[in-house]
């Protein structure tokens, strides 16, 4: 079995979750960039766990994790991003610097 | 028999001639715990319940003295029907080998503390319920009283030097409670705190000096002390000398000897009950007490016989030093405290000549006169309102009662036949002579000269506040009157015993005494008198008979004020005859002025400027030391370096903050070059 | 009662404080009453079980563990809950108990701004597990975690309910309130020397073989030779700083004059009861039975500190204008004796210091608490404003002079065995040591207990003698109430009761001590 062409569609897929988090202003498309990216990653385990044969399957059950990890925290950032949002009625991320110490 | 018992008849086998029987004493030694304890725990209900009572408190301090005086007195006799030695404990603690205990000791020389606690104690108890009428802390007053005589019983019923040390800074609490009565005033308060202190740099002495012992024979008994010095124990005598040296340090605090007697006429603050109580029974005769209880270890040859020098040359030093600033104060409290301080210097002197029962002994006689004289002097100051003579005078006829047991209680310290004093300082004269004669050499001669110096200046000194007191006329205000009955019975009684305490020993007629305190149980060598020196017994009244009769010469017409009795000048230009060949006023300004004047200022003067000099520079040193440590080593040194430190790493963060935008983009891309710098260095390095 | 005595007994009393700052916090902000009458109850259990240990206790071989347990716990380091209790460490744990159970009766109606007696409370019940667990625990990493609990909770009751007045701080540009400032310095200061401390138990368990962290092991392979030369210098170094810090031992002690001076009552009284004691307890407990060969290199040095310290704080006392900071000073010449009586490695300096720490924990705990309600009633603490307290406030004024007294080293009460028996240790430390040393050790330190008692005095006559002065006139003062005694006479009775009968701490420790120093050092 080849892994690569599931490799490649995995580094696409993270290049462009990298692209969104680093560009976009908007905290949704933040967000779901964030997903995309870990979508590539939930590929490439999928793909591991198929190749190596992996009497556990840990490949298949990290992905699931991961799905699900990944469902909670989009519940919490949409639920932030809403709540800034009624707050300072924008959604730009580069308004946001309440970190800043 | 216990093992106290024991001991003591490892020296009784040397010298048995003298050995009496002894026995435990049944069951009246066997609860004479009940002694320190009544007055402590009554201390307590004083405290607590005392202001709820019809007397205030008084009564169960009253009743805690008659306890003590009916106890100690039927001890007292019993003993005198055949020596008494017992002693118990409880073990409070035990580490490793060493154990720690209370006890109670019930022998000679613990016996005639407990009645001399008693008897003063009640007496002056008694008067105290007059003399404090109506002050603000009546209450606390006694209960503070009870507390300094219960821990003085402590110290005296200790069967080990750790319990000593207990009961010997109880003592010194009290003191400072006392002293610092009326504390609305600063100055009673630095008295108090003077006295505190003094006793307490002393302590240090003794600590180490217990501390040594314990450690070197494993066990803090005077028992096993004791023992341990007739079995020549080779680890004790080796120390024995810094042992012996310490153990005096502590002594000479207590018993304020010079240069260590600084506190005790500032703590003439105190009421007066209080400086008659400290000045007779409690409190200064411990350190006299502690060298009684020691005093095989200075004795023995083989242990710390060089210090008995040492003691001896302290001793005549305060008798005589202290007795000279006597003549110059105007106070007449004060005259009796450097009294005070000159009897002590006897009875340090007597200790020091290896005169065991001559300073237990006189210890015995000056409680009852001592504690006499401050009671009438009180009483004088009760109806005067004032502490100096300058305001007194002509007393006579107002306070008969106090004239007279003041007079006696001055004639007893004088040492005028044949009251007590005479038979006490008289055996310590013959006791000097006998360590002169045996090993003491020159040094005890000095000594002995400086002692018959001393009956002189006693006997002269006395003279003069009799006379400033009681005779001439009336200088202060208002109308002086007796003092009321609860006051003037005590002097009374006092009075009698001063008059007929010192028949406890008369050298060749009968010496109770000297077996009561077991000289003869415990043969250790001591000087005891076993026959009257008849010349030296007429030195010593001669010596005070011209006190007497110099001091009346001086003081009994009276002169307007007190400056001009100081400054008294005998007209230059005198018919010779008339002046008899100017040989009285050769002693008058030649020895007498000079005596009273230059000599006992210079000596008041370096009392006052040079010791409480070094005391106070010692205070001043101390507070500006710690200035020092304080303001310029803990503040700006290594604090310092700490808050650098710390303002560094704040700094540092000042600087690094500002690359915290908040913006979360910037982060993730500072992350994302991150990773590929990480990915790149890996595929490089690997 | 077999359950208790197969270690639950224990661990209810370190554990239900937590339990309880678990309740209290879950309850309401508003239900004071409730947080009070709960957290009461969770120290009043707690001491009530600490009083049950005095009786399940085996007093004829104290020198055992007892009532302990030993279960696995993080088996991958081989760490284990080993908990148990032996003569040395009873005093210490029912003195732990004790203490906080007044504290939290002390509380019941001083409350320091900015109130919140939920959260002071949570705060006291974290910080008692801390303590109690120090003592109990013989587990290197169950100790180190249990010592740095106390740390938080300390941490936030000087940062949040102390001192708020602003200092200006030599080195510092702008001024702080004195809260921030001495909290900051007291967390870090002890934080500094536990690193060095973790390292040390990590050398240790790197070092011993079987790789183990349980003390009773460590111990054994100590006294066989296994941690000697230089890196048994190198370990009891670092371990003895971490706990020097806490003592703490001069010059280290800078924290606790600010931590004590800006604390609450209840954390001063805490802190000097408790807090410090882990430092001399964990060097009892730790460095002397593990790495006795270097204890008796170092023992000459920490004798000098030891002296230094005492010598340093009476006379830093004597500079003092202000209460607490003198109190807090004196805390560093009794620790010194305390550190004194140690360095002799005899069973009496041992014995020494373990009565002297508990002799100053409630000497010292009363004297924060009086000087804490006073500070309370006259809303200053500079002694030269204060003056005639006896007047104002007789009760107060007479319980203070009493623990003055007490604190001076009067015999008969507590604090005189402490000090009088590292005396007497010092006269003969174990063989081996510097004579010299420790017999100028010994003078010196006798001498410090006369400035001891002279800056006591002093500090009386300031602030109970006298006529008050103008500024007090026709002010009505609160005496004592109630809680405060109900705090303070327990302390008064336990200072007495130890101070005339001391076989009540050396009945218990004496065993464990002696065969410490057999076990450790030959002696």
């Amino acid at each position: 079995m080849i892994v690569n062409q599931f490799l490649v569609l995995a580094a696409l897929l993270f290049s462009i979750g990298i692209y969104g988090v680093l560009i976009r202003r908007n905290a949704v498309l933040v967000l779901l960039s964030v997903e995309l990216m870990l979508t590539a990653v939930n590929i490439n385990f999928v793909a591991f766990g198929a190749f190596l044969q992996d009497e556990l399957i840990a490949g298949q059950v990290f992905a699931l994790f991961v799905i699900a990890v990944a469902a909670a925290e989009v519940g919490i950032g949409l639920a932030i991003v809403v709540l800034i949002f009624r707050n300072r009625s924008s959604a730009n991320i580069d308004e946001l610097d309440l970190l800043k110490w | 028999m216990t093992y106290l018992a024991t001991s003591l008849l490892l020296y009784a086998e040397e010298g048995a001639e003298h050995a009496l029987e002894l026995s435990d004493g049944g069951l009246l030694a066997e609860w004479a715990w009940l002694i320190p304890i009544v007055p402590l725990v009554l201390m307590f209900a004083i405290v607590f319940v005392g202001k709820r009572l019809p007397q205030k408190g008084w009564e169960l301090a009253e009743f805690s003295m008659l306890f003590v005086a009916v106890y100690g007195v039927a001890l007292f006799v019993a003993n005198a029907n055949g020596g008494i030695h017992y002693e118990g404990s409880i073990e409070i603690a035990r580490i490793g080998s060493l154990v720690l205990e209370w006890g109670w000791v019930v022998d000679g020389l613990s016996i005639m503390m407990y009645a001399v606690v008693g008897v003063v104690g009640l007496a002056v108890f008694t008067y105290a319920k007059g003399y404090m009428e109506g002050d603000i802390r009546f209450t606390w007053f006694f209960a503070s009283f009870t507390l300094f005589a219960g821990a003085m019983l402590v110290l005296v019923s200790a069967p080990n030097l750790v319990q000593l040390i207990v009961g010997w800074e109880l003592v010194g609490v009290a003191s400072y409670l006392l002293i610092g009565h009326w504390w609305e005033d600063h100055e009673n308060n630095a008295a108090a705190i003077k006295a505190f202190i003094t006793n307490k740099v002393a302590d240090v002495g003794l600590i180490i000096g217990v501390i040594i012992i314990g450690v070197t024979i494993g066990s803090f008994r005077f028992s096993d002390v004791l023992e341990a010095i007739a079995n020549a124990d080779s680890g004790l005598i080796q120390v024995a000398f810094w042992a012996g040296l310490m153990l005096f340090i502590g002594a000479m605090g207590k018993s304020a000897q010079f240069p260590f007697h600084v506190w005790l006429p500032d703590a003439m603050a105190g009421p007066t009950p209080v400086s008659s109580l400290m000045h007779a029974a409690t409190m200064v005769t411990a350190g006299v007490y502690l060298l009684g209880r020691m005093f095989p270890l200075y004795q023995n040859e083989l242990f710390a016989v060089d210090v008995k020098t040492i003691i001896i040359i302290v001793g005549a030093l305060t008798l005589f030093l202290t007795g000279l600033i006597a003549l110059v104060q105007d106070d007449i409290k004060k005259v009796l405290a450097y009294s005070t301080l000159s009897q002590l210097g006897y009875m340090t002197v007597a200790m020091g000549a290896g005169a065991y029962t001559a300073g237990l002994f006189h210890l015995f006689t000056h409680a009852f006169f001592k504690g006499l004289l401050f009671l009438a002097a009180g009483s004088v100051i009760h109806a005067v309102h004032s502490n100096n003579m300058s305001d007194m005078g002509g007393l006579r006829k107002f306070m008969p009662s106090t004239y007279w047991t003041f007079l006696i209680g001055s004639l007893a310290l004088a040492g005028i036949f044949p009251l007590a004093g005479f038979w006490s300082k008289d055996e310590i004269l013959d006791s000097i002579s006998q360590d002169a004669g045996a090993g003491g050499g020159l040094v005890a001669s000095v000594v002995l000269v400086v002692a018959i110096a001393g009956a002189f200046i006693t006997a002269f000194y006395m003279a003069r506040a009799v006379y400033l007191t009681f005779y001439g006329e009336y200088k202060g205000e208002g109308q002086p009157h007796e003092s009321p009955k609860i006051m003037t019975y005590p002097l009374i009684g006092l009075a009698a015993l001063s008059a007929v305490a010192g028949f406890a020993n008369m050298p060749g007629i009968f010496t109770g005494f000297t077996d009561w305190v077991g000289a003869r149980i415990i043969v250790m060598g001591d000087h005891h008198a076993e026959a009257i020196n008849f010349l030296l017994a007429g030195a010593g009244l001669a010596a005070a008979a011209a006190g007497i009769a110099i001091g009346t010469r001086l003081w009994r017409g009276d002169r307007d004020t007190q400056a001009a009795r100081d400054t008294f000048r005998i007209p230059v230009l005198y018919p010779l005859l008339e002046r008899k060949y100017y040989i009285d006023d050769f002693y008058l300004r030649g020895i007498v002025n000079t005596t009273k004047g230059p000599i006992a200022r210079a000596i008041d003067w370096s009392n006052t400027y040079v010791l409480d000099g070094v005391v106070n520079g010692v205070g001043a040193g101390a507070g500006f030391m710690a200035k020092i440590v304080y303001g310029g080593i803990d503040q700006r040194g290594i604090d310092l370096a700490i808050n650098a430190a710390a303002a560094a790493t704040g700094e540092a963060g000042e600087q690094l903050r500002y690359t915290t935008t908040g913006r979360v983009q910037q982060y993730a891309w500072a992350l994302f070059a991150g990773t590929i710098l990480l990915v790149v260095g890996f595929l490089i390095f690997n | 009662m077999d359950w208790f005595e197969s270690g639950w007994g224990l661990s209810l009393i370190v554990f239900l404080p937590l339990v309880g700052a678990a309740f209290v916090l879950m309850l309401p902000k508003a239900q004071e009453r409730v947080a009070k009458w709960v957290s009461l109850g969770f120290v009043l259990a707690s001491f009530g079980l600490s009083v049950g240990v005095l009786f399940a206790f085996d007093f004829d071989v104290t020198e055992k563990f007892q009532l302990g347990t030993d279960l696995t716990w993080i088996p991958s380091i081989g760490s284990r809950f080993h908990i148990g209790i032996d003569g040395i460490s009873l005093p210490m744990l029912v003195l732990s108990t004790f203490i906080t159970l007044l504290a939290v009766v002390y509380s019941w109606n001083h409350w320091p701004e900015p109130h919140n007696p939920k959260a002071f409370l949570a705060l006291i019940l974290v910080l008692a597990t801390g303590m109690n667990g120090t003592f109990v625990a013989l587990d290197l990493v169950l100790f180190f975690i249990f010592f740095e609990l106390v740390l938080l909770p300390m941490y936030f009751m000087i940062g949040i309910w102390g001192d708020r007045t602003k200092m200006r701080i030599p080195g510092f540009k702008r001024e702080v309130e004195t809260r921030l400032y001495a909290s900051i310095k007291f967390f870090l200061f002890t934080l500094f020397g536990s690193v060095f401390m973790l390292l040390g138990f990590l050398a240790l368990y790197f070092k011993s073989d079987p790789h183990t962290f349980d003390m009773l092991l460590l111990a054994d392979m100590g006294q066989m030779g296994v941690f000697t030369g230089t890196f048994g210098a190198w370990v009891f170094a670092a371990i003895f700083l971490g706990f020097a810090v806490k003592v703490p031992m001069w010059p280290l002690h800078t924290w606790l004059p600010d931590a004590h001076t800006a604390a609450p009552t209840v954390g001063s009284v805490l802190l000097a009861a408790i807090l410090l004691k882990l430092g001399t307890y964990g060097i009892i407990r730790i460095s002397l039975p593990i790495l006795p060969e270097q204890a008796q290199v170092w023992a000459p040095w920490i004798a000098i500190l030891a002296v230094i310290a005492i010598i340093y704080g009476s006379l830093a006392c004597l500079a003092q204008t202000d209460l607490k900071r003198l109190i807090a000073f004196s805390s560093v010449g009794h620790m010194g004796f305390v550190m004194l009586g140690i360095s002799t490695l005899t069973d009496i300096g041992i014995n020494a210091a373990i009565i002297g720490m508990v002799a100053h924990g409630v000497i010292t705990g009363l004297l924060f608490f009086v000087a804490g309600s006073m500070s309370h009633r006259y809303h200053t603490r500079e002694m030269s404003r204060l003056g005639g307290n006896m007047k104002l406030m007789p009760v107060m004024g007479g319980i203070l002079a009493f623990t003055a007294m007490a604190s001076l080293g009067l015999p008969g009460l507590a604090g005189f065995w402490g000090e009088f028996m590292a005396l007497l240790g010092s006269f003969s430390p174990l063989d081996g040591l510097s004579l010299g040393v420790f017999r100028s050790a010994m003078v010196i330190g006798a001498i410090g207990t006369v400035l001891t008692a002279g800056y006591l005095l002093w500090m009386l006559q300031k602030v109970n003698l006298g006529e008050p002065s103008e500024e007090w006139s026709g002010q009505e003062f609160h005496d004592a109430d109630g809680f405060e005694l109900a705090a303070w006479v327990p302390l008064v009775i336990a200072i007495l009761a130890i101070g005339v009968f001391p076989k009540i701490i050396f009945g218990a420790t004496d065993g464990a001590v002696v065969h410490l120093v057999k076990t450790a050092f030959g002696g």
